[in-house]
């Protein structure tokens, strides 16, 4: 077998490997619950019969590894369980389905980490790669400068920096991010400005600076100056002996930073109250909604895993030593 | 000076000078360090200074409501008062105590986890090596704010549940780390040595490794710190980090959020939620300063040439 392809069948199984054990992490955070939790959700003043009907719904009588493979099949076919909330001790069940309420905030989370990644990546690309040609220089030292600011500052700090400036001094953008399913696409983009504003500055810090390492890196290796000293052009050089090189980290970099939105969302989201998946997630953790929790941790993780799956891949696919094996 | 045959003039050089103190290599040390290192060291002191004497700086007491809710700026209140008149000056000086306090202690708890199973792994080898490694993958693979909030949901927002699930959960970036370094220092002869010796393994990892270790673990508490210190604020933000009453940067954030919307009548109200924002994020910074100068020092370890 050509070795690209055994390395990425390898790299895949690890990574559905992780996924399994991941939801058996996710899984066992009903276990740890204290055994009264029934009570908590439904209320102290909950009967006898209304307990155990609940404990049968969520199939507590049943043995975990069933319960497992339930909701394993469950989520593969979009079927998430149902809620906690709205539940009350007389029996009288208004919860709803966790997909229900997960599927519109997840395609509001996604527009959001979207639209910043379609702005921040090419930006971060453009100030790492220059940066790093430039290294040394006064555009070098200020991007450098800003950037690691940036990266120390809590995300919110950032985004309450833009409210104050953009939202209330001038009131440019809207501070609260209110869309709906029914919002035009402009109209959504004008609303989403500040939050992907605020994503964006985090992640293209983190971006640049890591695009910079790689090509610096890269740039000192031995190949390079020989293609230097044989008198070639900065172009030729950068274009056809450096690039070919980059793209694994580039790539490697780019996805470890749509997964660090990942995590940049949830704070966001909250700041500029955006009805997305991570909103959902706080809130279901403060209500301890344990179903709802499950599942938006299963969507994060799953999206994490595959992300950089995707990264590890690539990086194997356009690596030109693997290609061009001995 | 183990040259003992004829005349060394590094020997009667170094026979006269004494061995210098720690103190005084610390302060030729700090002598060549760079400005922003210095100015990262004088904004921690500061801040661990307010951390101590926090009783005594502050003017009012942490959690004492009796002022008028959202006074403006004033002689008396420097800083105005927050949602339900509590100071907001003495709630900064008490949130760097209690902010500081839980990211130090969490630190601490994951350096004490991570560290030794890392030594135990890169020492025993084998496979409990192998089970470490595998179940750390496994855990890094799921972004630590999101299992954090998983499992606040489950074990609920105490201080100490914060402290145990940050500390482990980020015990898995500090073994990873402390594995890599202590691969290379346990296959060392003079540690060879010890275990032929009879050295047991608390010996081994105690004498022999840590020491030879310290440098990127050091540098490592410094970055972790900054991670867990904002993770830690990021949570609170959210409403399920460190619970009111406890004075906290986070948490006081969102509570004075809202007067962000008077920046237009009032620009000091409108900047009142970003003082605690800018507090975490200097300290942030200022521990970076001196991480970076440290690394810089121990391993020349720095992307510039």
């Amino acid at each position: 077998m050509h070795p690209v392809v055994s390395i990425m069948l390898q790299r895949l199984a690890l990574g559905l490997m992780t996924l399994f054990f991941v939801s058996i992490i996710i899984f066992m955070a009903i276990e740890m619950l204290p055994g009264d939790f029934t009570q908590a959700v439904l209320g102290q003043a909950a009967t006898e019969e209304t307990v155990a009907a609940f404990r049968r719904e969520l199939g507590l009588d049943q043995p975990a590894y069933i319960r497992y493979f339930d909701w394993v099949g469950g989520v593969l076919q979009g079927d998430f369980g149902t809620s906690f909330s709205g539940r009350a001790s007389s029996g009288v069940d208004r919860s709803r389905e966790v997909v229900d309420l997960i599927g519109p905030r997840l395609a509001n989370t996604l527009f959001l980490a979207g639209m910043t990644a379609v702005i921040a990546v090419p930006l971060a690309l453009l100030l790492g790669i220059t940066a790093a040609l430039w290294r040394g220089s006064l555009y070098d030292r200020a991007v450098n400068a800003t950037t690691l600011s940036t990266i120390s500052m809590p995300e919110f700090f950032v985004a309450y920096i833009l409210i104050l400036f953009l939202g209330s001094l001038y009131p440019v953008f809207p501070s609260l991010a209110n869309v709906s399913a029914d919002t035009p696409f402009w109209e959504r983009v004008y609303r989403c400005a500040l939050p992907a504003m605020t994503l964006t500055l985090v992640i293209v810090a983190h971006m640049m600076r890591m695009t910079r390492a790689a090509i610096i890196n890269l740039l000192a290796s031995p190949y390079i100056e020989m293609a230097r000293l044989k008198g070639l052009s900065a172009t030729r050089v950068i274009l056809f002996h450096a690039l070919p090189n980059a793209w694994a980290p580039i790539v490697n970099v780019i996805a470890f930073n749509l997964a660090y939105l990942i995590v940049g969302v949830v704070v966001v989201e909250v700041v500029f109250v955006y009805p997305g998946i991570g909103q959902l997630m706080v809130d279901a953790v403060t209500t301890r909604d344990i179903p709802v929790v499950q599942a938006c941790a299963l969507i994060f993780a799953a999206t994490y895993i595959l992300l950089n799956l995707l990264a590890d891949i690539i990086s194997i696919v356009t690596n030109p030593r693997l290609l061009h094996p001995r | 000076m183990s040259e003992s045959e004829g005349y060394s003039a590094a020997a009667e050089v170094g026979a006269v000078r004494m061995r210098r103190s720690w103190r005084e290599r610390a302060w030729i040390e700090l002598k060549k360090a760079p400005f922003t290192a210095w100015l990262g060291l004088v904004i921690i002191l500061a801040y661990v200074f307010v951390a101590i004497f926090a009783p005594w700086l502050a003017p009012y007491g942490e959690a004492d409501a009796q002022f008028g809710a959202y006074e403006p700026w004033s002689g008396a209140h420097v800083f105005g008062t927050d949602q339900i008149g509590r100071d907001i000056l003495s709630r900064l000086i008490y949130g760097a105590r209690n902010t500081i306090g839980i990211a130090l202690a969490t630190t601490l708890l994951a350096f004490l986890i991570g560290g030794s199973l890392a030594l135990v792994a890169a020492i025993s080898r084998g496979w409990i090596d192998q089970v470490l490694s595998r179940a750390v993958d496994v855990l890094i693979s799921i972004p630590s704010l999101i299992f954090a909030l998983m499992l606040l949901s489950i074990y609920g927002s105490t201080t100490l549940s914060l402290i145990v699930i940050i500390a482990v959960l980020d015990s898995t970036r500090v073994f990873r780390l402390g594995r890599a370094v202590a691969m290379n220092v346990v296959v060392m002869d003079y540690v060879e040595a010890a275990r032929l010796r009879g050295e047991g393994l608390g010996w081994i990892m105690r004498r022999e490794i840590l020491p030879n270790i310290m440098p990127p673990l050091v540098a490592e508490f410094g970055l972790r710190f900054c991670f867990v210190f904002l993770t830690i604020a990021a949570l609170s933000f959210l409403g399920v980090g460190i619970q009111p009453p406890t004075a906290d940067w986070g948490s006081m954030v969102r509570e004075n959020a809202s007067l962000i919307q008077f920046a237009q009548f009032d620009l000091r109200a409108g900047i009142t939620p970003l003082l605690p924002a800018a507090a975490i994020a200097i300290l942030t910074i200022a521990v970076n300063f001196v991480v970076d100068w440290f690394l810089m020092k121990t391993s020349g370890l720095r992307d510039e040439p």
